[in-house]
């Protein structure tokens, strides 16, 4: 079943167009690979379609299970199931990770119209779930990503996909910066997730991490295009060549660089 | 110019028809009394051409004929919303300057906690070294106007070598039955060579019409004596307050203030540190949350006289509406005052476009191995922050109140008695909640 799909999808931000016609399909059960170079629109993509409202979309279309996705808020599409690894998790002193974890649960909750979480029953649950990604207990009673080195926070962010349980979970460059023990921790966290309901797109950087992740489908972004789109040999092929290799709509002072 | 004259008239009618009563009182305080009528006489009411009221227009006050605010009923239903029931130590409440014996609930008017009025008339000799001493002695009229016309205040006295387990909560309530009604609070707190207290001054309102509150603390805070000192002003949303804290610490003595306003349309608050002897240290809270066209204005100073000394600062405002904030920090550090470590921050939260923020902070340095540092910053909600909230499934007003706490959680936090804390998170949650509901 098709969950998420993008047809010629137009943003600019501050007049400068980013995205360039972007088309994708995503179905229940599939795990999608976006890849390309620094600048090509990949974060750009997914904090579209997280609700992120700097970027003005300026044509196409993006449904969600036949919804116009692009009409909701960000809360909205976060208690519909969709849910984004941030690159850089922003800091918030003087909230608990457990107090803010539990409010994001609670509003889906609430949303589906269950019953919220007390604390207590909350705290069990995280419980499990940090035992599950080998986390420290600690991490849930300090201050959001206060304080947090760059791989904590990377794994704060699986933390919350693994509590929210997302159908779908974009993951922006989850996997940038980190040690191999961290990588592996992301990439537990995604592959526990993996199940014919949910979807999964990774948005990266390196082939690294789909080692550990393995894709359906492989997708090259260049210039705010998909260039182009394959299966997990893809990623493989631009391990070997870089993505210089790409010609068309890759920019040629990359291509040079590569 | 006769504006002047006028508005000075009646302060100075006030002040004569108070002869007789101070016929009754010691010749120290007559004579300080007189030398803060003097200085108010001869200075008025400052304007926006003096340099540290620039951004301040206390007219509004000027030209109101302020009448001594005298009577009233209040009852402790009324004063629920400004107590705390943890409080077990004492509490002193007056009620339009005037001490409520009913509403207070202290054992003995003659023991540490007590009133001027009590002293004077019982004791005068233990607070005639203070009373009135330091606050006559600064350029502020309006201090000068309190000394030279309080009824009554509070004296709390912490002996030396003692620790007070509960804090002692002095409460001063307006009813502002009638218009154009004033009171000039006033509180005497004397901290004994090791002692250890908390003392919680609550200045609020509950009638409907405009009233000034002008307060006076004096606090002497003896060597290596730690007091936590909370100034919680809730006044009304039509009232207009002025204050001036006096601090002055011996060596080692460690002093906290918290100055909390949420309240009041025309605010003024000064505090005044003077860091008398070697390793003392005073640390400085402000929280100020506002919204509609309410003016809050902190100016601090803190003046380090002697060497090792340390001082912290830190004010934070979140502003909303048409909201104005004001703050003006300096720090002095003399010739002798060697190996000073002082610190000054002021920030600031905007949460609407038309709300806004002058800050002024200033260093006077006179030593050469000193650690000084100050800063000030004036923002807006992140609007990264927010998506990272609302991209959790948190609605956007959650999120900037998740936010707006987050910005004065550091403050909230440095609140030690935990019910003040508490009591202040959920007025500022409360503030922005109303504040969202009256954009609707």
């Amino acid at each position: 079943m098709t969950m998420l799909e993008i047809k010629n999808l137009q943003v600019s931000v501050e007049d400068k167009q980013i995205l360039k016609g972007i088309n994708l399909s995503v179905s229940s059960g599939e795990v999608h690979a976006v890849m390309g170079p620094n600048g090509s629109g990949k974060s750009t993509l997914a904090q579209v379609i997280a609700g992120r409202d700097t970027f003005e979309v300026t044509a196409g279309s993006v449904t969600y299970f036949g919804k116009d996705l692009l009409e909701l808020a960000p809360e909205e599409r976060a208690c519909e199931g969709i849910f984004l690894a941030f690159q850089y998790p922003v800091e918030i002193p003087g909230v608990s990770n457990l107090y803010f974890l539990r409010a994001a649960v609670n509003a889906a909750r609430k949303h589906r119209g269950e019953d919220e979480l007390d604390a207590i029953d909350f705290m069990e649950i995280a419980k499990k779930k940090m035992a599950s990604l080998g986390m420290d207990n600690q991490m849930v009673s300090r201050a959001v990503n206060v304080g947090f080195s760059g791989g904590e926070k990377k794994r704060n962010e699986i933390f919350q996909m693994a509590l929210l349980e997302p159908k779908l979970a974009i993951l922006d460059e989850t996997d940038s910066g980190l040690d191999i023990d961290a990588l592996k921790t992301v990439a537990d966290g995604v592959n526990a997730l993996r199940g014919p309901e949910r979807a999964i797109v990774v948005v990266t950087h390196y082939q690294r991490l789909l080692n550990y992740i393995v894709p359906d489908f492989v997708h090259v972004l260049a210039d705010g295009k998909v260039v182009r789109s394959g299966d997990k040999s893809l990623a493989l092929e631009l391990e070997d060549k870089g993505y210089g290799w790409l010609g068309n709509g890759a920019r040629p002072e990359l291509a040079v660089r590569a | 110019m006769p504006a002047v004259t006028e508005e000075l008239s009646t302060y100075l009618d006030v002040f004569g028809s108070r002869a007789e009563r101070r016929r009754a009182e010691p010749d120290w305080l007559v004579e300080r009394r007189n030398r803060g009528m003097r200085q108010f006489a001869e200075q008025g009411f400052p304007t926006t051409k003096h340099e540290e009221y620039r951004y301040t227009n206390l007219a509004p006050i000027a030209k109101t004929p302020f009448r001594i605010a005298d009577g009233g009923t209040v009852t402790l239903d009324d004063l629920a919303p400004f107590l705390y029931n943890e409080i077990k130590g004492d509490r002193l409440v007056f009620v339009n300057g005037q001490f409520s014996r009913t509403l207070s609930s202290v054992a003995d008017l003659k023991a540490s906690v007590t009133t001027t009025g009590s002293l004077l008339a019982d004791n005068p000799a233990v607070i005639a070294p203070h009373l009135a001493r330091y606050s006559t002695e600064r350029n502020n009229p309006l201090a000068a106007l309190n000394s030279a016309l309080f009824s009554d205040g509070a004296v709390v006295r912490i002996p030396e070598y003692s620790a007070w387990d509960a804090p002692i909560h002095l409460v001063f309530v307006s009813t502002a039955d009638a218009p154009d009604t004033a009171t000039h609070p006033r509180v005497l707190v004397i901290a004994g060579r090791d002692s250890e207290a908390a003392v919680i001054e609550t200045h609020c309102g509950i009638g409907g019409t405009p009233y000034w509150t002008n307060a006076v603390t004096e606090i002497v805070a003896a060597d290596n004596a730690r007091l936590d000192h909370y100034r919680l002003q809730q006044e009304t949303l039509s009232a207009f307050h002025s204050s001036l804290v006096e601090i002055h610490q011996g060596r080692d003595a460690n002093v906290t203030t918290h100055s909390v306003s949420f309240g009041g349309a025309l605010v003024r608050n000064d505090v005044e540190v003077v860091l008398e002897d070697e390793n003392s240290e005073c640390t400085m809270n402000g929280l100020y949350a506002i919204n509609g066209r309410q003016h809050v204005d902190n100016r601090t100073c803190v003046d380090h006289t002697m060497p090792h000394c340390t001082s912290h600062q830190l004010y934070k405002g979140v502003l909303d509406g048409y909201a104005r904030g004001v703050f003006g920090g300096k720090i002095i550090v003399r010739p002798d005052a060697q190996k000073t470590d002082a610190f000054q921050s002021n920030k600031n939260l905007l949460l609407s476009e038309n709300a806004d923020v002058n800050t002024k902070p200033q260093l006077e340095i006179d030593a050469n191995d000193v650690k000084c540092s100050h800063g000030a910053t004036i923002g807006q909600i992140d609007g990264e922050a927010a998506f990272y909230l609302r991209s959790r499934g948190l609605g956007e007003s959650e999120a900037r109140s998740l936010l707006t706490y987050a910005f004065a959680a550091d403050l909230l936090e440095r609140m030690k008695f935990a019910p003040v804390r508490d009591r202040f998170e959920s007025l500022l949650m409360a503030k922005l909640v109303q504040q969202r509901a009256s954009k609707k």
